[in-house]
């Protein structure tokens, strides 16, 4: 496969970038061919927090499998949560009540938000700037205080269910998250300010980590790092659930494909989030926030596809029924696997650094890489 | 006025009359080298606190402040930590260069400090060439990281050392050049008559804009030539986890990490020198009366001041901007810094001549 760029020659400096290395925000382990600074090739190897997941959900009921997706991409656990409870409730074709979905959409754009500021910190500490890595998580922090309030835990919050979710909100919930959105808005100036529109920042971004919309789509790219090379792929606009069809929001496309179009996607993503809940943060409907199901959930004998649009991209939850209290098989579509197999082709002829650029902007959590 | 003057003088008088001219100088020689010695602890101690409470401000933290009020012996405790640790040398290192290399970096740093002048008639060694000394002696201190890089035997440290070759070399240039400039007025490469030279005003304020752009330059240059950020491939933690100095531990880690921080100091002192008017106060051309308020304030005052601030400055730079790229360095060296600073020194060159300045 990468006979012709990537032959290794003897005089060229193979270096492992990681398991254990600052810039791979886990343990990916790249095996880099240089020459010079200059990258020949690049080889991600996988398998070092593998944890079957995907086989022990197997033994899972309907009601626990769900809580171990948080263990994948844990920085979008909701999501994750989200994506198996639709699939559960698809099979069982359940009605979700109003409120649940509502509240379901409120907290994945929250996960969202939380997500990128997190990457945004991460991304500038990538470059060499530690600073921002505290403002984000100044509103970060916010964010969790809102989830611990609700859900009682700020990383894996374990607050769906089939059918709705586990409890209702907190009296303060509403009062909370306006806040929330009053202290962005007055803070996301200094985002720009501290990075975006820094020209060292800047010239570190363009034009580096060109990947076509070809590309992109060969891949299987998704989230923000296809729609970085313009291609619509955001599944909250394909194929609407809960109440996503309800609220207007854009999806953010760039066409430029460099790292710098990722990262002003994952910014304005951010500004769409904070729309999105300001538009229902309001009209959340009174009800159930629960619909009524068995003690032991049985889903009916066949095969059951979801997919929903996490912080990282698309997430597919393929569940096999057997018409048992537990799946026969499960299969995860993670977003970070595609686009991490992108990094090769995207650096290749670029130097150390932009190597490290290129893969802030895939956003990579690897446990998701990993399952 | 309290002055330093007068504790050195009764030394060199007590010393003189109790013992021979040539002991007499032996154990002055003895009693500089402790004190040098003991302002480089004292440097390296504060320093690094102020860098901590500096990025702590930046960064909407606290800093260091169990240890002491503010705490302020936060890094003497990890001094202390780092001398009991083993001092360990990898298998596949070359085991003379690697336990040399720390030693290298720190002898340079000291070197420098010779010819510095940290108050009125305060100063080491008063050489006449005192400003090209500073720049060839410090243009060494790459050597050591060179050898630290190579030796360490890790393909990180080697790319580090590399990088930080081209880059202290390159930028070594536009320092120089920077430095010229203000020669040019003074005409002596005499530190104590550089600062003599700015008695009615510092040259930043005397040079009009070839001195301001000559300032900048030497700021933008020295951040680089201490390998500090947004100038610091060499570390490049993202990158390279810790570049030349990876594989260093415990005090042999500590003196590199000393070394960085006493060149700070040094490259901020000389900017202060030849900028900010070193120990001079600030004296505006023949106010009396506000010249002779400004020199109640003791001239070491001024001179740690004014280097202080520039040592902020550079802190500052490190905890707001991101890094460059390796080519984009060489490139803001080669294609923008040097012509530039070149071209400034023929301008300051023909103020120089037609007497352009205050």
């Amino acid at each position: 496969m990468f006979e012709e760029v990537g032959t290794t020659t003897e005089g060229d400096l193979i270096i492992n970038l990681g398991p254990q290395h600052p810039a791979t925000h886990g343990v990916l382990h790249l095996v880099i061919t240089l020459n010079g600074e200059i990258i020949k090739k690049v080889e991600p190897h996988l398998g070092y927090i593998h944890r079957s997941i995907e086989k022990m959900t197997e033994s899972l009921s309907y009601r626990q499998f769900i809580y171990v997706t948080s263990r994948m991409d844990y920085l979008s656990a909701h999501i994750n949560n989200h994506a198996c409870a639709l699939c559960v409730e698809k099979a069982l074709q359940l009605e979700v009540p109003q409120r649940a979905q509502y509240i379901r959409v409120i907290m994945d754009e929250l996960t969202r938000i939380a997500s990128h500021e997190l990457w945004w910190g991460a991304m500038a500490m990538d470059l060499g700037a530690f600073t921002p890595f505290f403002h984000a998580f100044r509103e970060r922090e916010k964010i969790n205080e809102i989830m611990e309030e609700t859900c009682g835990a700020r990383l894996t919050m374990n607050y769906m269910v089939p059918g709705g979710v586990m409890v209702d909100l907190h009296p303060d919930f509403q009062k909370k998250v306006k806040a929330f959105i009053q202290q962005y808005k007055a803070k996301i100036h200094e985002y720009d300010e501290l990075v975006t529109g820094n020209i060292i920042f800047q010239n570190r971004m363009k034009g580096i980590g060109y990947l076509s919309a070809e590309d992109a789509i060969s891949y299987g790219c998704t989230g923000p790092v296809a729609r970085g090379s313009g291609v619509a792929s955001d599944i909250r606009k394909i194929a609407p659930y809960d109440v996503y069809d309800k609220v207007e929001f854009d999806e953010v496309l760039q066409t430029e494909g460099d790292s710098f179009a990722r990262y002003m996607i994952r910014i304005q993503e951010m500004h769409q989030s904070i729309k999105i809940i300001g538009q229902l943060i309001d009209t959340i409907p009174d009800g159930n926030f629960q619909a009524k199901t068995k003690a032991v959930i049985k889903l009916p004998k066949g095969e059951f596809y979801q997919r929903v649009e996490t912080a990282r991209g698309e997430l597919g939850v393929y569940i096999v029924s057997e018409g048992a209290a537990q799946p026969y098989r499960i299969k995860y579509r993670s977003p970070g696997f595609s686009n991490l197999s992108a990094l090769d082709h995207m650096v290749r002829g670029h130097k150390i650094g932009d190597l490290i650029a290129a893969m802030g902007t895939l956003d990579l959590v690897i446990p998701d890489i990993d399952r | 006025m309290f002055s330093l003057e007068g504790i050195t003088n009764f030394i060199h008088e007590w010393l003189n009359s109790h013992l021979s001219a040539i002991f007499a100088l032996l154990a002055e020689f003895v009693l500089v080298g402790v004190a040098a010695i003991g302002l480089f602890a004292f440097l390296g101690l504060v320093l690094v606190w102020m860098e901590r409470k500096v990025a702590a401000v930046m960064q909407l933290r606290l800093g260091p402040n169990r240890l002491g009020p503010k705490g302020i012996f936060q890094t003497s405790a990890d001094t202390l930590k780092l001398i009991m640790k083993e001092a360990l040398t990898p298998d596949n290192a070359d085991k003379l260069l690697f336990n040399l290399a720390p030693f290298v970096v720190i002898i340079v740093a000291m070197l420098i400090l010779a010819p510095i002048s940290f108050a009125k008639n305060f100063q080491i060694w008063d050489i006449n060439i005192g400003v090209l000394y500073v720049t060839a002696i410090s243009s060494l201190s790459v050597i050591g990281v060179l050898m630290a890089g190579w030796s360490s035997g890790n393909k990180y440290s080697l790319l580090g050392a590399m990088r930080s070759g081209a880059q202290i070399v390159s930028y070594e240039l536009s320092a120089g050049l920077s430095i010229l400039t203000i020669i040019v007025l003074t005409g002596s490469l005499k530190i104590s008559d550089i600062v003599a030279s700015q008695e009615n005003g510092w040259w930043i304020f005397k040079g009009h804009i070839p001195a301001i752009i000559a300032f900048v330059i030497f700021i933008i240059a020295s951040t680089a030539e201490t390998n500090r950020a947004p100038f610091d491939l060499a570390e490049a933690e993202s990158e390279l986890t810790a570049g030349f100095h990876t594989e260093y531990g415990g005090m042999k880690f500590a003196l590199f990490f000393l070394a960085e921080y006493i060149n700070i100091f040094i490259v901020c002192a000389i900017g202060a020198t030849l900028f900010l008017g070193g120990w001079m106060p600030f004296h505006i051309g023949h106010w009396v009366a506000f010249n002779h308020i400004m020199d109640y304030i003791p001239s070491s005052f001024w001179f740690f001041g004014k280097t202080g601030f520039l040592i902020f400055l550079i802190m500052w730079f490190r905890w707001t901007f991101p890094r460059l790229r390796i080519d984009q360095l060489l490139n803001l060296e080669w294609k923008y810094l040097l012509p530039i600073s070149m071209f400034n020194l023929l301008l300051m060159s023909v103020m120089a001549i037609m007497g352009w300045y205050f």
